[in-house]
């Protein structure tokens, strides 16, 4: 029953971009994140760090600053010279401005909220007024000599730091005079010749300076006098960034060694009050430049070249065994990135520039479980499509049948179809799509390819029914409570029946297609759904969620079934608990309807319905060591949950025809191998 | 196997030479083995550094003056000699320049060649047949010298060597077609004559090769025909006046044509002979080679073609063959490996050096019979020279019966006079197999019957031809016991191959009892226990300044037993005293060394008495301490037995006496050690045990990893 044969992927040459930049906001615990390609991405802390929104990227933009405004507002800043305001319902540039002073290195704002700062290649610091919708030019601060790297506010709002090349400037912001001009020293001897780069500066409300520089430095600086206080070396290459946390008691600085310092102020002497920055604790969880550091109020967060986002616990201030407490590294989107045409065994890749179109291979033997097979026909790819424009493709789908491919940018939508005989590949682009469609969050077939569910970014679905002819709107589903926020999941019933698709305010809304109405929206749980499918025979909805929660509903019966409440009740292995990336999809398996296919990044697992739960109690059986069950251990074959972690990490799982398993492997080592090498570092014994 | 590595060229030859002369008048040994001198036909004198092929000195005659004898080093001075226009005599040292005003001293009879010993003074042969110590000779260069030789007498070839420091020279003349040998030793002077007999008409003998082995030497000589023959010159001549010297053939090259004309012989060791001139087949045509043959097998084992033409000489110097050829001198290294048949197919014996020295039991492939049968079916006629061989055996045959009959009721002292030349050279054959054994069971018949006599001289080099064996005279052994004869019966447990269990345990017996004051006054091999101390001295083995704190001493037990550990009874402290003497250890050795089967020998093992098997029990834990504190698990010393061979013995005596050791209080202490150690033993494989499960799951991961980009596998889940 529970054999399979698995095509075992690694094809798919995945890129992750680096990290630049990013801002925590605490109040809304969302943090932002703009990539190396100009994407942005915000993580929901509260919902178990799960993958909010995505931003695609654009060619054109360069990210060097990501600044916060309010709990909705995102503005970044980058070297193309323009400010841009994101919409994030739409999750598209709400505008742009340019700032005129070339390059924009650095932004801060205020904490009244009332201004921005912008620093530029031209050496001057430019005044915006932020207002309700858009920002507005102010004033320059005096011009200096010198690029701007790094900026930062005093908490009152009269007084604002610059880091600059060799010097950090203090500027009174009422006057724009600098009022204050204190000195970096260059590195070591060999190095003078070489500028020393402030690259980040921290106005901490006793007006101290905090700065890092090119020459590996933690410096701290009395603002009014312009003196040195204390200087930490903490690498022998540069500190890219650093963060002060909310409360001032802690700074984080990450270097381009791949670590990340952690300073404290602390008083000496226990019981003493007068108090000093103390060097306390160093992470190392990278193997590139940090190039963003930000630190919330249990974990610091580091991100850099080496792609990964890494959320590390200061166990001093966690709960102890809550969710909290994990290491967590995100490495890959929480969404999935491959689309599958399960009849003719078709997998479609999505690059943020290109879709790939790879055809399985096969075999001619039977093999015995744990064997592998020789490939007899080898896999091929029969497709590589460049997007047009600078916009990055943000979703792509491949219908079941394999004749229709669709992808969308944030500024159009593209449909292609595919003729496929024999070794005979053509793509003709279909060229009058409906006007309605503009833009999409996520595209679907509907089971019989007939149909095209497109989630448009009006938060509305628009079902288009495509044929050889032509492609023809036939309706648009509006969610019932009028939410304006981004479908990112959509699922259609095998028969045709269903369509229902989740949005970012956790609604999940069903529409009934036949009528052509919305028919009923599940209780809107508290986390974010991370996969969703309907069971082909009973028409169920599955859905999986951040929290690693799990739900059936019974569309027909408008009600919670049995297996759920029953699930909520006993609970599924408490080593699911221990996932810490999202599910990211849901199937089922045709030839046994109890079966349920969902996997995450570290393993996959069928789940089955008809087998009776598993408590908490019951013990975790491995999948590693099959060989050792013997006849003896039967019971154990009723396990409902059944766990495969030898694929991983996991980009995507399916299920084929005739028990065939298709697993997408990206192992972190091919990621690793085409990174830029590392700065060079003394290793003991080398 | 032989092998002829990569040659190079040592220097170019003077020009002028021709077809005949090769322009090079010999080479000899330098002062180290990687330095030789090279005499020029003309008149040049060049000492070369071998490896680096680079002249180091070189110095020449004047002009008229020519070299007539290669120059040879004076060992013991660091002088060297040479002879130019026959008669003056040089002497100079290397910091000399100017070869016109060195040491010069006119002799009276011209100089046929100097022989230089490495630790003796040189010998200069004249021409005549003479003789003289270069010491002698310089003290009166113008003394008469006398004629040995006749008329038309001329020297061939010439050898000289040492043996128990007195030097010996070997020569060669030829008269007429007719082939003299001659042995010339000094103080005595004595000269012994030898008529090789030629080889029928046109055929002479053109290389002539020698070693002295067992005090008798082996003369090789190429005949003009392709033939090897083999002559064994005894050092101790019976008879005076002319003899007539036996060869026999040792093996036939394959010559085309029939005549050799320039044509070398160097011989190697282990039965290899370098042979320079003569083709490694017959129809190779007109080119010259450099071959290295088995005697024993009269197999090729390596050749070499020498382009430009030989010249027919051949010098052997510190593994290197030196070979003039074309217009230079060419030398190549070489490699010999004792050929055996075992090794040919495929089953090779381990050499130790016991091996080498006696192998009894294995059959001689090389005996006469078997190859005068090959020969004749080759040829199809019976040669003179297989007629030869045949009378020489006869002689053999008939010498055994004359010597046992001479032995018969003569003194102990006239047995071994009788017995030295017959045992001095040890033809290899069956016949003198079987006569060594006639010996021995006739000497012993003497022995049992008179009490009084007891040759034990005769007896041990019966023994050390490694040709006797129990069996063929039994007896032997039981009476080197009864006579408390330790060293005939050491060397009886090390040459004899089938000792009976019984026999072994008697001599075990016999030894263990044996106080070591008796001993005192006997002399035993000590090569098995070169580094073993004597009783009553401590060692301290220090490695790398790690003095080994050994596997015995377990932390489990040190916790168990701490006040143990300042009791004089812990095992690092007690063992590391030898207890028994030197000579009483080597003859035990010999016992631990000897083969046994195990189900025979526990029987007779249990006739030790429990002082005897306490004592040897010590004696092997001492042993096994030794060789196991060290690095090796052989203890240093030739014949040092194994860490097996050790063990074994423990367990068995441990098998055959464990009840009466059990009882016994004085062996406790040392039953507890034993316990103790065996407990660490077993603890310390169940740890290794337990890492070889984890070892196998590391390759069996290893395996896992080779995936490529897609791959198509079946996985089950339950």
């Amino acid at each position: 029953m529970g054999e399979f044969k698995v095509h075992r992927v690694r094809f798919f040459d995945f890129m992750p971009s680096g990290i630049r930049c990013m801002a925590f906001n605490s109040k809304a615990d969302r943090l932002a994140l703009a990539r190396l390609d100009g994407s942005v991405e915000i993580f929901n802390f509260s919902n178990n760090y799960f993958q909010e929104k995505v931003i695609p990227g654009n060619d054109s933009r360069s990210i060097e600053a990501i600044c916060w405004v309010g709990c909705d507002r995102l503005f970044t800043a980058g070297l193309n010279g323009e400010v841009v305001e994101y919409d994030l319902e739409r999750l598209c540039p709400k505008y742009t401005l340019d700032a005129f002073g070339g390059p924009i290195w650095t932004a801060a704002c205020n904490s009244e909220e009332t201004h921005f700062a912008f620093g530029c290649e031209d050496g001057s610091v430019k005044l915006f007024e932020i207002l309700p919708d858009k920002i507005q030019f102010e004033r320059n601060l005096d011009r200096q000599k010198g690029r701007i790297l790094s900026l930062s506010w005093h908490k009152s709002g009269t007084l604002i730091a610059a880091g600059s090349l060799d010097v950090i400037r203090v500027f009174d912001v009422k006057s724009g005079h600098s009022v204050q001009r204190i000195l970096v020293d260059r590195g070591p001897a060999g190095t003078r010749n070489k500028d020393c780069v402030v690259w980040n500066v921290a106005f901490l409300s006793d007006y101290t300076i905090v700065s890092g520089d090119s020459a590996g430095k933690v410096q701290l600086w009395d603002a009014n006098k312009g003196t040195l206080i204390k200087t930490h070396l903490v690498s022998k290459w540069d500190v890219l960034s650093l963060s002060v946390s909310e409360n001032e008691d802690s700074i984080v600085a990450g270097t381009s060694e791949g670590t990340v310092v952690q300073f404290q102020l602390l008083s000496p002497k226990i019981g003493d009050t007068e108090t000093q920055w103390v060097r306390t604790r160093t992470f190392k969880h990278h193997t590139h430049d940090v190039r963003a550091v930000t630190e919330t109020r249990t974990a610091v967060v580091s991100g850099g070249l080496d792609t990964q986002l890494v959320i590390c616990p200061l166990m001093d201030k966690v709960e102890v065994k809550s969710s909290e407490s994990v290491l967590r590294k995100v490495i890959f989107p929480h969404r999935s990135l491959v689309s599958c045409a399960k009849k003719p065994s078709l997998l479609l890749f999505q690059f943020p520039d290109q879709l790939e179109l790879w055809r399985l291979g096969g075999t001619d033997t039977i093999g015995k479980p744990g064997e592998s097979l020789p490939v007899t026909r080898k896999p091929e790819k029969l497709l590589q499509l460049k997007r047009k424009g600078d916009d990055h493709i943000c979703c792509s789908t491949i219908s079941e049948c394999g004749h229709w491919i669709a992808y969308s940018t944030v500024s159009s939508i593209r449909l292609y179809q595919l003729q496929c005989d024999n070794n005979n590949i053509s793509i003709t682009k279909v060229s009058k799509l409906p006007k309605v469609l503009r833009s999409a969050h996520q595209l679907q077939f509907s089971a019989d390819s007939s149909k095209l569910f497109v989630a448009s970014e009006q938060a509305t679905i628009h079902v288009i029914s495509v044929s050889r002819s032509e492609c023809k709107h036939v309706h648009t589903f509006k969610p019932k409570s009028g939410s304006s926020a981004p479908v990112h999941l959509l699922a259609a019933s095998a028969d045709g029946q269903w369509l229902t698709s989740a949005n970012r305010h956790c609604e999940i809304n069903v529409y009934n297609l036949k009528k052509l109405k919305h028919h009923c929206m599940v209780p809107v749980y508290n986390s974010l759904p991370s996969a969703m499918a309907i069971h082909p025979e009973t028409n169920n909805l599955l859905v999986t969620h951040a929290d690693q929660q799990m739900f059936e509903f019974g569309i027909v019966d408008k009600q919670y079934t049995d297996w759920s409440r029953k699930l909520q009740k006993e609970g599924l292995h408490r080593c699911r608990l221990k996932w810490g990336t999202p599910v990211t999809h849901i199937t089922f398996n045709p030839q046994a309807p109890s079966q349920v296919i969902l996997h995450d990044m570290h393993m996959f697992c069928i789940i089955d319905q008809s087998l009776p739960l598993d408590g908490l109690k019951a013990q975790f059986y491995s999948q590693l060591t099959p060989k050792d069950t013997s006849e003896t251990d039967k019971p154990r074959k009723n396990n409902a949950l059944k766990i495969c972690n030898k694929y991983q990490p996991l980009l995507h799982v399916n299920l084929l025809e005739d028990d065939w398993l298709v697993v997408v492997e990206r192992p972190l080592i091919d990621i690793h191998s085409q990174l830029p090498a590392p700065v060079r570092q003394k290793k003991f014994g080398t | 196997m032989a092998e002829l590595y990569e040659g190079f060229t040592l220097c170019g030859l003077a020009a002028g030479q021709s077809r005949e002369n090769s322009g090079l008048l010999g080479i000899e040994p330098g002062r180290d083995t990687d330095h030789v001198i090279v005499t020029g036909a003309g008149r040049t004198v060049t000492v070369y550094k071998v490896s680096d092929q680079k002249p180091l000195g070189s110095w020449a005659a004047k002009q008229g003056q020519a070299v007539t004898c290669p120059a040879v080093l004076h060992g013991q001075t660091g002088e060297y000699v040479a002879v130019h226009d026959s008669k003056v005599l040089r002497i100079w040292r290397d910091e000399d320049i100017n070869f016109e005003k060195v040491f010069k001293a006119t002799l009276s009879a011209a100089v046929s060649r100097i022989h230089a010993l490495p630790s003796s003074e040189p010998l200069v042969l004249f021409q005549r047949g003479a003789v003289r110590q270069l010491d002698a000779l310089l003290a009166a260069p113008q003394q008469a010298v006398e004629e040995v030789l006749s008329e038309e007498e001329v020297i061939r070839w010439s050898s000289c060597f040492l043996e128990a420091e007195q030097p010996l020279l070997l020569f060669s003349t030829e008269k007429s077609g007719e082939c003299f040998l001659y042995l010339q030793k000094l103080s005595p002077n004595v000269l012994h004559k030898y008529n090789i007999g030629s080889e029928g008409k046109g055929v002479c003998p053109i290389g002539f090769t020698a070693t002295l082995e067992n005090k008798c030497i082996t003369l090789m000589c190429l005949y003009s025909n392709g033939c090897v023959y083999k002559l064994l010159v005894s050092l101790h001549p019976s008879a005076e006046g002319e003899q007539h010297l036996p060869k026999s053939l040792l093996m036939k090259l394959p010559v085309s044509e029939g005549v050799l004309h320039r044509a070398a012989i160097a011989c190697l060791e282990e039965g290899h002979i370098a042979i320079v001139g003569a083709p490694p087949s017959a129809s190779t045509g007109d080119r010259d080679f450099l071959c290295i043959w088995n005697t024993n097998f009269q197999t090729l084992q390596a050749s070499k073609e020498l382009p430009g033409g030989a010249y027919g000489q051949l010098w052997c110097n510190a593994g290197k063959l030196y070979v003039t050829h074309g217009k230079m001198l060419t030398v190549l290294p070489y490699r010999c490996e004792k050929s055996s048949l075992a090794a040919a197919l495929g089953k090779l014996k381990q050499t130790s050096t016991q091996e080498v020295t006696s192998s009894p039991s294995v059959l001689n492939w090389n005996s006469f019979p078997h190859e005068e049968a090959a020969l004749e079916q080759k040829t199809g006629m019976r040669t003179r020279r297989s007629k030869l061989n045949l009378k020489s055996q006869a002689t053999l045959a008939t010498s055994i019966t004359q010597v046992l009959e001479d032995i018969k009721g003569v003194s102990r002292e006239e047995v071994e006079e009788v017995l030295e030349p017959f045992l001095s050279c040890s033809p290899v054959s069956p016949q003198f197999q079987l006569g060594l054994a006639h010996i021995a069971v006739e000497l012993l018949k003497r022995c049992q019957a008179d009490p009084g006599f007891y040759p034990q001289s005769v007896l041990a080099r019966l023994a050390q031809t490694g040709r006797l064996s129990h069996s063929s005279c039994p007896g032997f052994l039981m009476l080197a016991l009864e006579k408390h004869d330790y060293f005939l019966a050491q060397l009886c447990l090390q040459h004899f191959p089938d000792i009976p269990e019984a026999v072994t345990c008697a001599f075990l017996k016999a030894f263990l009892s044996v106080a070591d004051a008796d001993l005192m006054q006997v002399s035993v091999d000590l090569e098995g226990v070169s580094l073993v101390d004597g009783p009553g001295q401590s060692l301290e083995v220090v490695q790398n300044g790690f003095s080994p704190v050994l596997l015995e001493e377990d932390s489990c037990d040190v916790q168990l037993t701490p006040p143990k550990l300042d009791q004089s009874s812990s095992w690092t402290d007690m063992s590391l005293t030898c207890p028994v003497g030197l000579k009483k250890s080597a003859l035990l050795n010999e016992i631990i060394r000897s083969s046994y089967s195990e189900s025979f020998l526990l029987p007779h093992l249990k006739d030790l008495s429990a002082q005897q098997v306490i004592l040897f029990l010590q004696y092997l834990q001492y042993l096994y301490v030794r060789s196991s504190g060290d690095v090796y698990t052989q203890l240093p010393g030739l014949r040092a037995p194994t860490m097996t061979q050790i063990m074994d013995w423990v367990s068995l005596l441990l098998d055959a006496h464990f009840a009466v050791l059990v009882m016994a209080p004085e062996a406790k202490e040392l039953l507890a050690q034993l316990h103790r150690f065996v407990r660490s033993q077993v603890r310390l494989y169940s740890e290794l045990g337990k890492i070889q499960g984890t070892l196998q799951e590391l390759s069996k991961i290893k395996k896992e990893q080779e995936i490529g980009l897609y791959s198509i596998e079946v996985i089950e889940l339950f």
